[in-house]
């Protein structure tokens, strides 16, 4: 179990482009395929991981592991996610490699950069309406309109993400108790 | 010789101990942390100059993996060799871990709280806007013709209708590119393939949006 998990976000690691939000639906893949965590609790574990601080996929990848297999699980996730991180930047820093110039360089993350869109775009809606099967329910409803408001302090307040967080906790309070 | 080592020593536990200041320091992940380490790695403690952290930047936005993390790795091993960039790593990972360790312990006493429950109920709406949000920033950057567009509306229905493994989508991704720009050109078509202003203030520079 602890080989697996961290077998299994060392090859994450390596196709981590973009961190983040991007690297969630690679996570929530291989959380389903292993059967590591419930849908609900992987959401859960994405939330959490979103408001620690730190970076969002090793918190992820920290929580999933945790949960899967203890604090063992934990640290072997969180390493398998960050070892190629480690390795490829010593590699390319030691051979003094420049990214700017290369034109294949240029066209790969041309190509790279609207899928990492499209991956976060997708943790957004898989995060948002993972269930589906309870249908279209009040809680949907209020949910959007968090959101919303949320979207609202973000850009037109340009408030900090934890004040954000902490305003949508407080409207979870009053809504839902 | 033993000195040599002992000043390795001492660097690598200040290495340590900035990253371990500057990881858990940021919420909303590592785009957070660049200001950040800009003030105390360059600003602070000239460990590395204007140049050398634009070439951060690049480096650690490009290749896989958070660019928090990268970035660590970066100003480690410019500063120590591999044992830096070990020491980096682990300053700026292991803060993060234990705290979402104990959070998850917290989580196991105090989760069926109604008060909690609601709370995160809430959050759970706060969080899609912030994955909205890296969305559109990314978009911004990486959506900027027709063509890329397609890929990602692609990207997005390759997962949602064919529930293909993301994995393999990104594995493609790295060639799709280079595959696409050739074969314009062989229809005859140039690219301009990012938006990044030839003279880039200072502001864009270190601030940008997005990180790759």
């Amino acid at each position: 179990m602890i080989w697996q998990l961290f077998f299994t976000f060392l090859k994450i690691g390596c196709v981590s482009f973009g961190g983040g939000y991007a690297v969630i639906p690679m996570i929530q893949y291989e959380v389903e395929a292993h059967g590591w965590l419930e849908p609900e609790r992987f959401q859960q574990a994405v939330a959490m991981a979103g408001m620690s601080p730190g970076p969002i996929s090793t918190n992820t990848a920290t929580l999933v592991g945790y949960d899967a297999a203890g604090i063992p699980g934990g640290i072997a996730a969180t390493l398998g996610m960050v070892l190629p991180s480690l390795a490829i930047i010593v590699l390319l820093s030691a051979l003094f490699f420049r990214f700017q110039g290369s034109k294949w360089i240029k066209s790969s993350l041309y190509g790279l950069r609207p899928i990492i869109t499209g991956m976060i775009a997708y943790a957004a809606l898989h995060f948002g309406f993972l269930s589906g099967k309870e249908g279209f329910t009040w809680t949907t409803v209020s949910t959007l309109v968090i959101c919303a408001g949320c979207l609202v302090l973000l850009t037109r307040y340009k408030l900090h993400p934890l004040a954000v967080i902490a305003a949508a906790g407080v409207a979870g309070i009053v809504i839902y108790t | 010789m033993q000195r040599d080592w002992r000043q390795q020593l001492k660097v690598c536990g200040e290495l340590f101990a900035v990253f371990t200041k500057i990881g858990p320091s940021t919420f909303g992940g590592g785009y957070a942390m660049i200001p950040i380490i800009e003030r105390e790695v360059v600003d602070k403690r000239q460990w590395l100059d204007e140049a050398e952290l634009a070439d951060m930047m690049s480096l650690a936005g490009s290749a896989p993996g958070g660019v928090g993390v990268n970035s660590a790795v970066f100003v480690g091993y410019r500063k120590a060799g591999i044992a830096g960039a070990i020491a980096s790593i682990v300053g700026v990972t292991l803060p993060a871990l234990l705290i979402v360790i104990a959070l998850s312990l917290a989580y196991v006493f105090f989760g069926t709280n109604p008060k909690l429950v609601a709370a995160l109920k809430g959050i759970h709406g706060a969080v899609i806007a912030l994955i909205l949000m890296a969305a559109y920033r990314m978009a911004k950057a990486a959506v900027i013709d027709k063509t890329t567009a397609g890929v990602a509306i692609a990207t997005v229905l390759l997962q949602v209708v064919f529930k293909l493994n993301p994995i393999y989508i990104i594995l493609i991704g790295l060639f799709a590119g280079i595959a696409i720009i050739k074969g314009k050109e062989l229809l005859g078509q140039r690219t301009n393939m990012d938006k990044i202003p030839s003279h880039p203030s200072t502001q864009e520079l270190f601030a940008p949006e997005y990180y790759i």
